[in-house]
């Protein structure tokens, strides 16, 4: 057993070496470098795109401001009011934000009907949809690789179980799985934390996509030497699947959690707007637009706030997960070599699978 | 082959009956479909809730109730023999279903159909000049729309493009200001799209604003806005470019005999102009279909008649420009029934709308219900069209790329072919395929995607019967509006997989 694991350990060491580098590409002179690990090869790719470290800094400052200045977990934030307080109309209600000279004034983003105030709204708004956001992509990111590994990596009867279990979940379309678990849990659980119930069933609903990635990644990494190296080393299968398969697997799952992150915030938002996600006495983005989409000729600043901060948030997340896949992947830098010095923009989708799927139906 | 499509077929079965089973427990154990009653003060309560109790019967725990629905959803199979159970207002589903179908269908087509054009157009000029500042603004629009939230474009489009543009045609006159605003930014598109040196798109970008300002100066000074119209001369002009145009495309402007083919399918279309208006006047949908299986068939005689070294692609270009002449006319039609549609006691000078699928109880001819259901698809079409064209606009641009590095591009290059052969014929078309495929699965996708934006412009289609019956917790028609998604979406993905084995013949379907 131990000397299993030695060559094990040994073995792991070895792939984390970076790649050989692959013809053709091109406009990363930083990591063709001898001597740097994968993951500083990938760290710096990242941090020279220029869009999406501005993103990562914005994301960041955003989440900032709205943790900072809502309070959460119990600890008050800085910010005067609470999402749920009535206050006096202050000059009609008009957002009091002044940027020449700058100053918050009474109401920074200006107050609804009731005189609630818009900005501790919005930072709520923020907190939750986020909140509800990570939980829909990490769940949906563990139960996708669990479920992607384990039909990749044993193939045959567990293969054609798990990927028909997700044939039947892909067909039902996204919006009306989600919309439905959504109705279950605003139906099924009190208040406090019925937007986490939210973020949790409706992760386990999208993970179909990244277990065909996985599994795809799987299935062609599971042929490779390192891994018949170390399964006539004697180790375990487990072993092999969480040492040697999954982190070569990494890069794919990061870039499919993220850029599933950005759908999940829309998806959020637009299921909380015809009322099958959050649901009031709590804020989410997407509610906060539903209650105020009739005042817009007469409280244009209610409807304006929760929208920008949704677009930023996606744009954002969007182009972290774009930064990545162009870290991650050099292949996707082949086109063009000549010019291919200015970092060019990858699509925010996943590539197409493409005919992968004709065999196995 | 037929091996292989009937055990997807057969596959196919069983994956619904799995994913049917799964949505109708989840949305009986979603709620209490008795709420309504329970907490009502009716006097009849106890009876109004027995009644409900029989109609749906709830009595049956709900996986029993699911094999009830099974039997009678498996009757569809005959026509005529389909029953899918009740609404819980006692309207069988069938009924509420087939209308609401129709009207999602109509509406996804659209969006899909301009999505599919515009976008693809745009990622194919997007990889044409990868890296120029074009390239790079419609990328970042493409980030853009794919992060914006559609019941929020919805509720913008609303408000400037639909009220916005209602108050505008109460006086429509285009102030100063605002004409050299929009020539200003047609100066900018201008200027992004031309090409070569700074000093000819300085250019093009003058020419773009001169253009705007004198067509916006026209157009106001002209009332056009109220009484819009294009008129023969215009017609004609266009028909002109058009043959050009489609000339250039299909089969270069050295090809003289596909030019004046073009060319005749343009004229005898402006030639039937004034002969064919009284015709028009008694239109019906039936006449304009057959009227357009005419224009092409007039056009592809021209094509081959004329011949030329390459008959077909006279017969292309003939067929393509017969087509878009007869799409003119046919505008110019419905811009002549406009100012009646605008001033019918219904509209109240307010035409585009912002809710609704159609304008209750509006009597008129053809082209006023023609109008009509335009007014209403514009806005959901708009909202639905910016947020798939993105996508459709990456995928092109990234399969076209990687066709445009391929070894045979460069050969097709080195035997000295026109660039506009090099990439209309050997690349464009071999880009397509993976976008084919695309395409079919995003069929699927876009009638279940199409929920939110029903709701916001309370669109009487199947995303509304789904939120509206999910709300009231009736799983007999969210299981038609689910059927109906989950049947296109597994037939799409099957001619996705069955054309891209008959376009890419390097990929073979496992029989």
């Amino acid at each position: 057993m131990t000397t299993a694991a030695k060559t094990d350990k040994a073995l792991a060491k070895l792939q984390k070496e970076p790649k050989p580098p692959k013809p053709g590409k091109s406009g990363t002179a930083a990591g063709e470098k001898a001597g740097l690990s994968q993951g500083q090869i990938v760290r710096k790719r990242f941090l020279g795109n220029t869009g999406a470290v501005i993103s990562l800094v914005l994301l960041a400052l955003i989440l900032l401001l709205a943790y900072s200045a809502g309070g959460f977990f119990g600890i008050p934030g800085w910010w005067k009011y609470t999402h749920n307080q009535v206050n006096d109309l202050v000059n009609g209600g008009a957002p009091t934000l002044q940027l020449f000279p700058f100053s918050l004034g009474e109401h920074p983003f200006g107050q609804d009907r009731l005189g609630r105030d818009t900005f501790a709204q919005t930072m709520r708004g923020v907190q939750i949809s986020v909140a509800v956001m990570f939980i829909i992509g990490l769940v949906g990111g563990f139960v996708g690789v669990v479920i992607g590994a384990a039909a990749g990596y044993f193939r045959g009867f567990v293969e054609s179980v798990l990927m028909r279990l997700t044939d039947v979940v892909i067909i039902i379309p996204l919006i009306i799985l989600a919309a439905v678990l959504g109705q279950l849990a605003g139906s099924r659980v009190p208040a406090g934390v019925q937007p986490y119930v939210l973020g949790l069933l409706v992760g386990v609903a999208v993970w179909t996509g990244l277990a065909r990635l996985v599994r795809a990644e799987f299935l062609s990494l599971r042929e490779r030497e390192f891994v018949d190296a170390a399964r006539i080393a004697g180790a375990s299968s487990t072993r092999i699947i969480f040492k040697h398969i999954l982190p070569n697997a990494v890069g794919v799952i990061i870039v499919s959690v993220t850029l599933s992150m950005s759908s999940a915030i829309l998806l959020e938002t637009s299921l909380s707007y015809i009322g099958m996600g959050v649901k009031a006495p709590d804020v989410s983005l997407g509610l906060l637009i539903s209650q105020n989409q009739e005042a817009f000729s007469t409280r244009p600043w209610l409807f304006w706030w929760p929208g920008m901060f949704i677009v930023a948030i996606c744009l954002c997340v969007n182009f972290i997960g774009d930064g990545l896949r162009d870290a991650f992947d050099p292949r996707q830098k082949k086109f063009n070599s000549k010019r291919a010095k200015d970092a060019p923009v990858q699509s925010p989708v996943p590539t197409p699978s493409g005919p992968g799927q004709l065999t196995d139906a | 082959m037929v091996t292989y499509i009937v055990r997807r077929l057969f596959t196919a079965v069983l994956i619904l009956l799995g994913a049917s089973f799964v949505v109708y427990q989840l949305t009986a154990l979603s709620g209490d479909p008795l709420h309504d009653l329970r907490e009502s003060n009716s006097p009849n309560k106890e009876q109004l809730i027995q009644q409900r109790i029989e109609l749906l019967n709830l009595d049956v725990p709900a996986p029993v109730r699911y094999f009830q629905w099974l039997g009678g959803a498996a009757r569809c199979i005959i026509p005529a023999q389909c029953d899918l159970g009740y609404a819980i207002n006692g309207q069988p589903v069938t009924e509420a279903l087939g209308r609401a179908m129709g009207m999602t269908i109509l509406l996804v087509s659209a969006a899909a159909i301009l999505a599919i054009v515009i976008g693809v157009s745009l990622g194919i000029a997007t990889a044409l000049r990868q890296y120029s500042t074009l390239d790079y603004g419609v990328t970042f629009m493409a980030f853009l729309f794919f992060s914006l939230p559609v019941f929020w474009v919805a509720v913008l489009l609303k408000e400037f493009a639909a009220i916005g543009f209602n108050n505008f045609l109460r006086d429509p006159e285009i102030p100063l200001q605002a004409v050299l605003l929009i020539a200003l930014v047609s100066a900018v598109v201008w200027f992004v799209c031309a090409s070569g040196t700074l000093l000819r798109r300085l250019a093009a970008a003058g020419i773009g604003f001169v253009l705007a300002a004198v067509v916006l100066w026209v157009l106001s000074a002209t009332d056009w806005f109220a009484a819009p119209g294009l008129g023969l001369v215009l017609i004609a002009l266009t028909g002109v470019a058009i043959a050009f145009g489609t000339t250039l495309l299909t089969a270069g402007l050295k090809n003289r005999k596909a030019l004046y083919a073009a060319l005749i399918s343009a004229g005898v279309g402006i030639v039937l102009y004034f002969p064919i208006q009284p015709l028009l006047a008694q239109a019906t949908g039936l006449m304009i279909f057959l009227l357009a299986v005419a224009t092409i068939l007039v056009g592809l005689a021209a094509g081959y008649l004329l011949g030329g070294y390459d008959r077909r692609q006279s017969m292309n270009a003939a067929a393509l420009t017969a087509f878009l002449t007869g799409a003119l006319i046919l505008l110019d039609r419905f811009m002549q029934a406009w100012p009646a549609y605008v001033d019918n006691s219904r509209i109240k000078g307010r035409p585009i709308a912002t809710i609704g699928s159609e304008t209750p109880n509006l009597r008129g001819d053809f082209w006023i219900q023609g109008i009509d259901t335009f007014t209403h698809l514009l806005l959901p079409t708009v909202a639905l069209l910016l947020i798939s064209l993105a996508s459709y606009s990456r995928y092109s641009r990234s399969s076209m790329l990687e066709i445009m590095n391929m070894d045979y591009i460069r050969t097709a290059r080195a035997k000295g072919l026109s660039e506009r052969t090099v990439v209309m014929r050997h690349a464009f078309r071999n880009a397509l395929i993976p976008i084919a495929t695309i395409v079919a699965f995003d069929i699927g996708g876009l009638i279940g995607g199409a929920v939110i934006t029903e709701n916001v412009f309370a669109f009487a289609g199947m995303g509304q019967l789904f939120i509206q019956s999910l709300q009231r917790v009736d799983p007999n028609p969210v299981m038609g509006v689910f059927l109906v998604t989950g049947i296109v979406a597994l037939v799409f993905n099957l001619i996705a997989d069955l054309v891209y084995s008959a376009l890419d013949p390097r990929v073979r379907v496992k029989a």
